[in-house]
């Protein structure tokens, strides 16, 4: 029984968070925040030098070969530190999808350049402002070439390639597009969280390559979001208890009618069920983990477990520390804000609450009819 | 990360399951766990005892503990192999949590030599209930409010008071106790703690129905009960660290709500109608499904988590701490969809069992969300030593015990 990570992944795990202490990730996040740059350079830079792009590449394609465990760990630091670098779309969703969905050709292409940084990637989604469908799918392709608007497609300012899933003669294909000089139009996007970029793109035959078969887009789209499911998962765990670790040193610091806030039980009941939630969601994060490494077929449920619980639980953790933190909790100079934001922003970027609660339960239905 | 046991552990697990399917029948489903306080309770008690017995013959009773009072000296890992075999089988299961699991400690870290030799084997083998006697009428999730008298008298004392929420006290043969023996002493300092023989003049059992109904709890008076100092467990006046020791070992016991969860409210809603629609079909059930399936997997494997540091030789984190809080109130939401879920005949008593164990859990997780620790308690617990928020300051510190404002 090893329900845990490795001592050399947890190694991993404490020099990734020592390194984004130094290089001050929060505050960086801050500054992105409040320039609406994008993304921090200096910081992406120096993420690129210790190789974390690379972790899952093969060493064939000049990665570091290691497994998902290792991103895992990667991921949970990311969260903790809301570091403003575009590695979740382009490590989570573009070249996992690339691993495990691309020709040998594309690989070679694009695989080592993603670890060195020449190339960065993101997958476009969604069109409207309601949820995408298999059949709602506007953006075209017609002899390779695509055409149509995506929008709030993460770090697309940044990214040298995208996954798009367009509407084909077969159903939907997932398909990849090079940004650069191919009639791709990008428009930064305001967010509710301007730490990390998000943007508007344009395509007007764009040329483009197909990933996997023609007409199976969808089913891979579910796929690529599954295994993502359990990394943001990691991230929204690693921000979770860092908002939880803000709320419990404000509750002891801070007093009011005499004595430190943390003595009173209505504060001690409310972070008591940050701890409570985080801990359920970090042990079906964990479990999600075990699911992706060993691609096991428990997957589609242990995804959707991960997500539904850290979701919630760094939506609670997030909300409740600005609430512990009374009027200071609701200024721009606290991290607070900086905190929800990103609980909001990891809550929808792969679909809603609602949509993976709803995944989960047709998850059960389908596991219960097999077995 | 993998969910293999280590060979020796997959060793021992081979050897629980060999004996175990020699002497019990497996679960047929989910629901018929053999439990007290369903049964008729005489025989219950007998088979309780009989399987307790041969447990004890085989060194499975008490596995953890030494060989000469009946153990096997197994690891935390190997105990746990064996209780997650044993739930696989349809034994009777809830008498001797307590006495096993607060009695037995609490015994092995203070009696004598010459009693644990007494006392321990027939407690391990079933022969001798064990319960424990803290709580009182003005002392519940304040323990340390207990005003039970004892006062030395020679080589005795004399026990003078009332206990309440007795578990099993009507058909237990000893008991754990913590009385106050000097009023005048701050609150935490006045306490001693004794083993009691039940049967002993003075004391007076009366049930308390419950609002399921069954009796399986108690209130116990003393009248002049006398215990021989030899009985006392711990220095007088170290009662509440003894105490603090035995509920520690309570939470272990209590742990888990039994009863229906999210698999079996999954199940009924795709059985059940709901406007000529199967109920799974109804967004607002599929959205509670989701939400309690999280729990119930959020809690298993929070166990896997807790065995993984065992597995290793480590000390388990605190994360086990949030057990019974979540399964409690999981229990209450889940019985109580299951009885909404039937309209208006939800209110009805009827044979199916499905429908007998919504009930069962809707009244019973009232009493879970207190036993062991309060909802409240629990979450205080965790906030002071999980997370390390200072205490309440408290109106009765310093203060002989006398002099603490008791409301009457």
């Amino acid at each position: 029984m090893n329900l845990d990570f490795s001592d050399d992944q947890k190694f991993l795990q404490s020099e990734a968070r020592k390194f984004l202490e130094k290089e001050q990730s929060i505050q960086k996040s801050r500054s992105v925040l409040d320039t609406k740059r994008q993304y921090d350079k200096d910081l992406w830079a120096k993420v690129l030098e210790m190789g974390w792009t690379g972790i899952r590449i093969p060493e064939l394609y000049e990665g570091l070969g290691l497994g998902h465990l290792e991103l895992c760990v990667i991921a949970e630091e990311l969260g903790r530190s809301l570091a403003p670098v575009p590695f979740s779309s382009s490590v989570y969703l573009f070249t996992e999808a690339i691993i495990k969905f691309a020709n040998e050709k594309i690989k070679h292409e694009i695989l080592p350049k993603l670890v060195s940084g020449e190339c960065v990637g993101t997958l476009a989604i969604t069109e409207d402002l309601f949820a995408p469908t298999e059949g709602n799918i506007k953006v075209n392709v017609e002899n390779n070439q695509i055409t149509g608007t995506k929008i709030a497609v993460p770090d697309a300012s940044v990214a040298t390639h995208a996954l798009v899933i367009c509407k084909s003669k077969a159903g939907i294909d997932l398909r990849l597009v090079d940004l650069i000089n191919n009639n791709c139009e990008v428009h930064d996007q305001d967010t509710i969280d301007n730490s990390r970029g998000h943007s508007l793109i344009e395509f007007s035959n764009a040329n483009s390559q197909l990933v996997g078969e023609t007409g199976d887009g969808w089913a891979l789209l579910q796929n690529i979001l599954n295994q993502a499911a359990v990394l943001f998962s990691f991230e929204q765990i690693g921000g979770a208890q860092a908002t939880l670790d803000m709320a419990s040193e404000y509750a002891k610091q801070r007093f009011a009618f005499g004595r430190a806030i943390g003595s009173y039980q209505a504060i001690k009941h409310k972070l008591a069920d940050m701890y409570i939630g985080l801990t359920l969601a970090k042990s079906n994060t964990y479990y999600a983990a075990w699911a992706l490494l060993n691609d096991s077929t428990e997957l589609e449920v242990a995804a959707a477990t991960a997500r539904v619980s850290s979701t919630e639980a760094f939506q609670f953790c997030s909300k409740e520390n600005i609430q512990t933190h009374g009027g200071n909790g609701f200024t721009w100079e606290y991290d607070c804000h900086l905190f929800y934001r990103r609980s909001k922003l990891l809550s929808l970027n792969i679909g809603s609450l609602a949509a993976w609660k709803e995944k989960l339960v047709s998850g059960l239905e389908r596991s219960n009819l097999n077995s | 990360m993998d969910f293999k046991d280590t060979q020796q552990e997959a060793e021992f697990r081979t050897t629980c399951r060999a004996w175990l399917e020699e002497n019990a029948q497996l679960k047929a489903g989910a629901g018929n766990d053999d439990r007290y306080g369903k049964a008729d309770e005489r025989d219950f008690l007998n088979s309780a005892k009989d399987w307790q017995k041969k447990k004890f013959d085989a060194g499975w009773a008490m596995l953890h503990w030494p060989k000469h009072y009946g153990g096997l000296e197994a690891s935390a890992i190997e105990r746990i192999i064996w209780g997650q075999e044993e739930a696989k089988f349809n034994v009777p299961r809830g008498v001797y949590e307590i006495g096993l699991g607060m009695a037995g400690p609490v015994m092995m870290q203070y009696a004598s030599d010459q009693q644990k030799a007494r006392y321990l084997p027939p407690m391990a083998a079933g022969e001798e209930i064990w319960c424990q006697l803290f709580s009182e009428p003005s002392a519940g999730s304040d323990v340390a409010g207990l005003r039970s008298k004892a006062v030395q008298d020679g080589d005795d004392w004399i026990i003078n008071g009332q206990k309440v929420w007795t578990s099993g006290a009507h058909f237990c043969d000893y008991g754990i106790i913590v009385v106050r023996h000097d009023p005048n002493a701050e609150k935490h300092a006045g306490m001693t703690f004794f083993f009691v023989d039940m049967k002993s003049p003075g004391i007076d059992i009366k049930p308390i129905k419950q609002i399921t109904g069954g009796s399986s709890f108690n209130e116990v008076y003393f009248n002049d009960v006398r215990i021989p100092d030899s009985q006392r467990l711990g220095a007088i006046g170290d009662g509440w660290r003894v105490a603090i020791t035995t509920l520690m070992n309570e939470r272990l016991a209590v742990g888990d709500a039994n009863g229906a969860d999210a698999k079996e409210a999954f199940e009924w809603a795709q059985g059940q109608d709901d406007h000529g629609q199967p109920l799974i079909k109804n967004s607002a059930v599929r959205e509670s499904i989701a939400d309690w399936y999280c729990q119930a997997s959020g809690l298993k494997n929070t166990k896997l988590r807790t065995m993984s540091a065992l597995s290793k030789g480590d000390t388990p984190g605190p994360e086990a701490s949030i057990t019974k809080v979540v399964s409690a109130n999981k229990l209450q939401a889940i019985g109580n969809f299951g009885i909404d879920s039937l309209d208006m005949a939800g209110m009805l008593k009827t044979d199916d069992a499905d429908v007998h164990s919504f009930h069962d859990a809707w009244l019973g997780s009232a009493g879970l969300r207190i036993a062991g620790g309060t909802d409240e308690i629990l979450r205080n617990i965790i906030a002071e030593r999980v997370l390390g928020l200072p205490q309440d300051p408290r109106a009765d510190k310093g203060l002989a015990f006398k002099d603490i404002p008791s409301g009457n």
